[in-house]
């Protein structure tokens, strides 16, 4: 069942959930960000509708530079600005900033130390029709691998409005990663979110399971069995997008009586190793979910982790060395591997490896 | 500010002194570019001892003037003007290039905070110039004082970035930025028109909508006479190709490109280094040097 506390979106598991796309939050997040704090510029590279930086320039066009096609130089003019005092946001899509323009992005925002944010529109194969040319998806990996990079992957547009306002209160460097395709709405207005922060989205349904209430009246049962009643054995963590395909996984895993738990990796960079480790022991079976290339993506980090502190099997959806091509969302997830069946198939088998 | 005689003097003095200190620094390091710095030891000290608002003992007071360097590679001459004008002391200089030196290969601001920007990667320190004066007009509109200046090599306008940001500057028509070209005619492969034919190149940037002059970058009433020109054009950034000589000082290193990315490193480059330092300290012979 979904966590509680988390108070997420109570019609998540209904065919006609709203969808929004992630961008757009983000867009609502920078307008807001920009009346709360003067110091807050945008800088589009051509694409400033679709990258949703349009509001902001509507209400700040004196805090707006057009670029034009140039994003190695907005990059830098970027960092330029900051250094006088500026937190700049640049806009396009990801296969071009932070795609292209990475040395500059490295040298003139991170090697500096200047808050910058690159904000990567159109992520993952999900933009479809465009083809293999616009579909980052080796951005996560190009991002973390760079001293002091922040990466954010907002599961939603309400996230990534909640990530926008987020970051431009920091002074460090930082990615966010948006997808263009409308996303079930996962997260509500009171979920909490924090930079560095994964929060657990599903897990058991322990009132089903047995009867809390008897524990704690009753002690007729030991505590040790109990806790061992209650342990998820499957952990799936997933980022981006691709959160609600994995909720609904773990949803219909949990009618087959299966035990899962499901993580939000929102920031990919610094991960929240305490949550992903946690996970880790208490399942002792992972499987990580991302639209990106396996390769030095999310999954990766979580892989790096638990390397050192536990490890445990993992399997890995997410692009396998290969670039994307143009076709529907559903096609592409289902070609490439990152759809729910993928998920489930992924699932039984690191069950078959856990020991 | 009027450019003296007796100022002129001055910065000719000031810049053999950064000459010499590039030459013991680069000797000492045993790697790094000797051309480029030495062709541009009489632009920085005009800029440094002369032009530019700024304090030593105050690295980050708002109000100073800005110097980008973009291309990176020629800091020792940024370092040694630095070390002239008091960011830190003269003998800090013998570390460039070492394990832990604030004196990095590339300039780095972390280990040395009183530089504007980090360099080294050719073709962005204009993007990051252009950045700071549009950060500038949103606060103080466009009658601010500030200068903004940014130090370019010619062989550096071959990536495409340095353009973009050409063209940008142009668009936006800012008006408190000078750029300084180093005109030397050579890169690491060869000569410029070689390599990648930039000429004309004056014609180049007024295309852009520069506002662009083409002097003597060794002659200080030259360059004070395009500084002021410069920073007095007010709907246009500015561009001065300074044409200069490479490795200018040492007469036996002059104009040749192999000069670009080495020092002297054998005995005898090391001596006739050394050797030409003094015939220019001492004027030929004609007089002593001021510690001899």
């Amino acid at each position: 069942m979904i966590v509680q506390n988390q108070k997420l979106n109570p019609k998540l598991f209904d065919q006609d959930v709203e969808q929004i796309p992630i961008r757009k939050g983000f867009g609502e997040g920078l307008l807001k960000a920009g009346e709360m704090d003067k110091r807050i510029v945008g800088l589009c590279a051509d694409l400033t509708e679709s990258t949703q930086m349009h509001l902001f320039k509507q209400k700040f066009p004196e805090r707006f530079v057009e670029m034009g096609v140039a994003e190695q130089n907005m990059a830098s003019v970027a960092s330029g600005m900051a250094a006088m005092g500026k937190i700049p946001f640049i806009t396009s899509y990801a296969m071009f900033s932070p795609g292209r323009n990475w040395e500059q992005i490295r040298t003139t925002i991170c090697y500096n130390n200047q808050p910058v944010k690159i904000v990567g529109s159109h992520a993952g194969v999900s933009v479809g029709p465009d083809g293999g040319t616009h579909q980052a998806i080796e951005d996560i990996a190009i991002t973390r691998v760079i001293p002091r990079m922040v990466v954010i992957s907002p599961c939603d547009a309400i996230e990534a409005r909640k990530a926008t306002l987020a970051i431009a209160k920091t002074m460090s460097p930082t990615y966010i990663r948006l997808a263009r395709e409308k996303t079930p709405i996962i997260t509500t207005e009171e979920t909490p979110f924090e930079i560095g922060k994964a929060q657990l989205v599903f897990e058991p349904n322990h009132s089903k399971q047995n009867d809390m209430k008897s524990d704690i009246i009753g002690e007729n049962r030991s505590n040790e069995k109990r806790v061992d009643e209650e342990r998820a054995e499957i952990g799936i963590i997933a980022t981006g997008a691709l959160v609600y395909k994995a909720i609904k996984v773990a949803n219909a895993l949990e009618k087959e009586g299966k035990k899962v738990k499901v993580l939000n990796i929102s920031t990919i960079k610094p991960l929240d190793e305490n949550a992903v480790w946690e996970l880790a022991h208490e399942t002792g079976a992972i499987v990580t979910v991302e639209e990106h290339q396996i390769m030095g993506g999310m999954g990766s980090a979580v892989a790096e982790c638990l390397a050192r502190h536990y490890p445990v099997p993992i399997e890995f959806i997410g692009v396998k060395d290969v670039f994307g091509q143009s076709g529907t969302q559903n096609e592409l997830l289902e070609h490439y591997g990152m759809d729910e069946k993928d998920i489930k198939e992924a699932v039984n088998k690191v069950l078959l490896r856990k020991k | 500010m009027l450019l003296t005689d007796q100022k002129a003097k001055f910065l000719f003095e000031k810049a053999h002194a950064i000459r010499q200190s590039i030459i013991d620094m680069l000797i000492e390091a045993k790697s790094g570019h000797t051309a480029g710095p030495l062709d541009m030891a009489d632009i920085f000290s005009y800029l440094y001892f002369h032009a530019l608002k700024h304090d030593p003992k105050k690295p980050d007071w708002t109000y100073r003037d800005r110097l980008v360097l973009s291309n990176g590679h020629i800091c020792p001459v940024l370092y040694a003007v630095m070390a002239h004008s008091g960011y830190f002391p003269i003998s800090e200089l013998k570390t460039l290039r070492k394990f832990k030196s604030r004196l990095q290969g590339h300039p780095q601001r972390d280990f040395l905070s009183s530089l504007e920007t980090s360099s080294g990667p050719l073709g962005s320190g204009l993007s990051q110039a252009v950045g700071m004066v549009l950060a500038e007009r949103i606060d103080f509109g466009k009658t601010s004082s500030k200068k903004f200046v940014c130090m370019m090599s010619d062989g550096e306008l071959d990536a495409g970035n340095s353009w973009e940001a050409i063209l940008l500057a142009g668009k936006e028509r800012i008006q408190n930025l000078t750029v300084f070209v180093d005109r030397n005619n050579i890169q690491i492969d060869g000569f410029t028109e070689d390599i990648m034919p930039l000429n004309p190149l004056a014609d180049k940037w007024r295309s852009f909508n520069w506002h662009v002059q083409e002097i003597d970058g060794h002659n200080f009433h030259a360059i004070d006479g395009a500084w002021t020109q410069a920073v007095s054009v007010f709907d246009r950034p500015s561009v001065i190709i300074a044409y200069t000589i490479p490795s200018k000082g040492i007469p036996e290193f002059e104009r040749k490109y192999e000069w670009h990315g080495k020092p002297p490193t054998t005995p005898q480059e090391i001596e006739t280094a050394k050797k030409a330092m003094h015939s220019v300290r001492t004027m030929g012979g004609k007089v002593c040097g001021e510690h001899e």
